[in-house]
């Protein structure tokens, strides 16, 4: 086991080295130069562009920029930020612990969701449940997230009046009331988010339950005399489980694009919203060290998959 | 962007297998090709041909409508701000008085060009990607598979985000603004959706490429070229058909996501996504202005999404309907 986890710890340097060489193949082809403000600027004499040119190696071979970037990237020195003056890792580690908890929330809530719903479903086909549950997760996931989040404050927020929109990181209350704050002012962003992944994770789920419950192994247990409810929940649902955490993992970027949206919406301090924000104001390096961190953090989702697909199914060999 | 291919309704995996010939329940139909075949058990699946009603009637409005629905998109009018539906204004106003109806006829047909466009440009990457590592297999599908790995593993929705921010300003001065965003952001949509049809294409080609019409050809002389042309290619359309449907609505989404977070198309091109973006700040004066092109969006990918439900179950032979 420990083996297999160390190849794929490996197969991971290469897939980012290929991702940080998509990503600065997309940033050197791009028309437009850091140094463009003081081109045009009649202050700064050309020698003394010239000379910041040379001095931050833009003129170098591209070959030597790409390798002198990568490695900067990998020793955590990541530049700064144009805009606000900050280091590019400070910044991140300030959002990014929100970014994982409304992401981690919401996993959490579509996965609590879609597997009793998809279980039942799938135990009882074509009945009035399953089809009521197949229509809705249709229909959730064919709800882009921002239509939802608006909706939501539409109805929660506007009209009902139950729920703060805009989520604040600066609650001036302590104790229990910072607390509840704190959770009323992520119930919509988490929910919208996590009803999305529920829908398609309900249909991976029933699907998968479908493919399991027609095994033989599933009829020796019932003619074995195990109650019902032991043999789905023992037999069926782990074994139907497997192929789900390869999906759920494969979902992992669309999760990043629907949180994306979300922080944007909800104004939640997030690396979404950061991400958006510098593109607004041009912030160059903070951009490509969060399409970066994106990038990483789909890899290091794939990699859990993997490691978890090999744990759950002992018939994956950790060659 | 909605699930990449969501699993069909009785659980059947997608047709890993091989989409040859008609299937045997078609040996007691009379004379039913292959294509009537497979409208026959379509029409089965009565929320896809539901889908397809809509989703014609949306084209077929988008088109038509401007020519009908003679309100200018950009006329503004300070008293008609914010206003509900009327005679005058059927879908209401925005903040400058402009009609939302005639906005949402403009928009909707640069949504679902984009999507189109975007899903022709995966498909055929796709397609070429997928059938050159199944066919030629070895070193090359090695190192294909590898890339369409890596680009699976790239976030899509960020990366489209950067590549329009670094390219917007230099298209638009080589093509001018509505075709330099629109080829930017399709060429981009369809450049990162490519991958799932490329997987697709290369199972169909490994398992079709030892089958015995294929070895047949290959016996009597037929070229490569001519091998896939005409034996291959034609026998593994059918998945491709149905991850194309999907990518459409999938385009559809991001070029609405993106206009929605204010990076995609420029303010005076409403797309569907665009107007909400515009709408999302009056949300309490005026929710009908978020909810029509939103509406228009969800029932487009609804539309979109249940085709390609009934297209899967039309186009899998194994199934017997």
């Amino acid at each position: 086991m420990t083996k297999y986890i160390v190849r794929r710890l490996l197969i991971i340097v290469p897939v980012l080295a290929g991702i940080s060489l998509v990503l600065f193949t997309i940033l050197a082809m791009a028309p437009g130069d850091p140094f463009e403000e003081l081109a045009t600027n009649p202050n700064v004499p050309p020698e003394v562009r010239m000379n910041l040119r040379a001095q931050f190696g833009l003129d170098d071979p591209i070959a030597v920029r790409y390798v002198r970037w990568f490695t900067s990237m990998m020793k955590g020195d990541w530049g700064f930020s144009f805009v606000s003056r900050v280091n590019v890792e400070t910044l991140i580690m300030q959002r990014l612990p929100t970014t994982i908890l409304v992401i981690g929330s919401a996993q959490l809530l579509g996965l609590l969701i879609a597997i009793p719903i998809g279980v039942y479903s799938a135990t009882r086909p074509y009945s009035l449940f399953d089809q009521i549950a197949t229509t809705g997760a249709f229909l959730g996931f064919s709800l882009p997230t921002f239509f939802t989040g608006l909706l939501f404050i539409l109805f929660f927020s506007i009209y009902l009046d139950w729920l703060p929109f805009i989520y604040r990181a600066d609650i001036s209350a302590s104790g229990w009331r910072w607390w509840w704050e704190h959770i009323r002012q992520a119930i919509m962003p988490v929910a919208v988010l996590g009803l999305f992944q529920a829908a398609s994770m309900t249909r991976f789920m029933r699907s998968a339950v479908l493919d399991v419950i027609q095994l033989d192994y599933v009829r020796t247990a019932r003619a074995k005399g195990l109650a019902e409810r032991v043999t789905v929940v023992k037999h069926v649902v782990r074994n139907a489980l497997i192929p789900v955490v390869t999906l759920v993992a494969l979902q992992v970027p669309t999760i990043f694009a629907g949180a994306l949206i979300t922080e944007q919406i909800f104004r939640v301090p997030g690396i979404g919203s950061l991400l958006i924000s510098s593109i607004l104001a041009n912030d160059t390096p903070v951009i490509m060290a969060i399409t970066f961190v994106f990038s990483a953090l789909v890899v290091v989702f794939n990699l859990v998959a993997d490691i978890l697909y090999g744990w759950l199914d002992p018939r994956i060999s950790y060659r | 962007m909605a699930g990449s291919i969501p699993a069909s309704r009785t659980g059947s995996r997608a047709a890993g297998g091989t989409y040859a010939g008609a299937p045997p329940t078609a040996a007691r139909r009379k004379s039913s090709s292959l294509t009537a075949e497979s409208w026959r058990r379509f029409r089965r699946h009565r929320l896809a041909l539901f889908g397809s009603v809509v989703l014609l009637l949306m084209v077929v409005t988008v088109l038509a409508g401007p020519l009908v629905y003679r309100v200018p998109i950009d006329e503004i009018d300070f008293k008609a701000k914010l206003k509900g539906p009327s005679w005058a204004h059927p879908l209401g106003t925005d903040d400058l008085g402009q009609d939302v109806l005639a906005r949402m006829l403009y928009g909707g047909r640069i949504s679902l060009a984009v999507g189109l466009s975007a899903m022709l440009i995966a498909i055929t990457v796709g397609t070429a990607v997928g059938a050159m590592a199944g066919f030629m297999g070895g070193y090359t599908d090695h190192a294909l598979m590898r890339v369409t790995d890596l680009f699976l593993s790239l976030p899509g929705l960020p990366l489209l985000l950067l590549i329009v921010y670094l390219f917007r300003d230099g298209l638009k001065k080589a093509l001018g603004p509505e075709v330099g965003v629109f080829v930017l952001i399709v060429a981009v949509i369809g450049g990162l959706r490519w991958m799932p049809v490329a997987r697709l294409v290369r199972a169909q080609f490994l398992s079709l490429r030892e089958k015995e019409f294929v070895e047949a050809a290959r016996g009597l002389g037929a070229p490569p070229v001519r091998q896939v042309l005409r034996h291959i290619l034609p026998n593994s359309v059918g998945p491709v058909i149905v991850a194309g449907t999907i990518d459409v609505a999938a385009a559809i989404i991001a070029e609405s996501s993106l206009s929605f977070l204010g990076l995609g198309f420029p303010p005076d091109i409403p797309t569907w996504g665009r107007i909400l973006f515009d709408a999302k700040d009056n949300l309490d004066f005026a929710p009908h202005w978020a909810l029509f092109p939103g509406t228009a969006i969800f029932l487009t990918v609804l539309s979109i999404n249940y085709i390609g439900d009934g297209l899967r179950d039309a186009l899998d032979p194994r199934k017997v309907l």
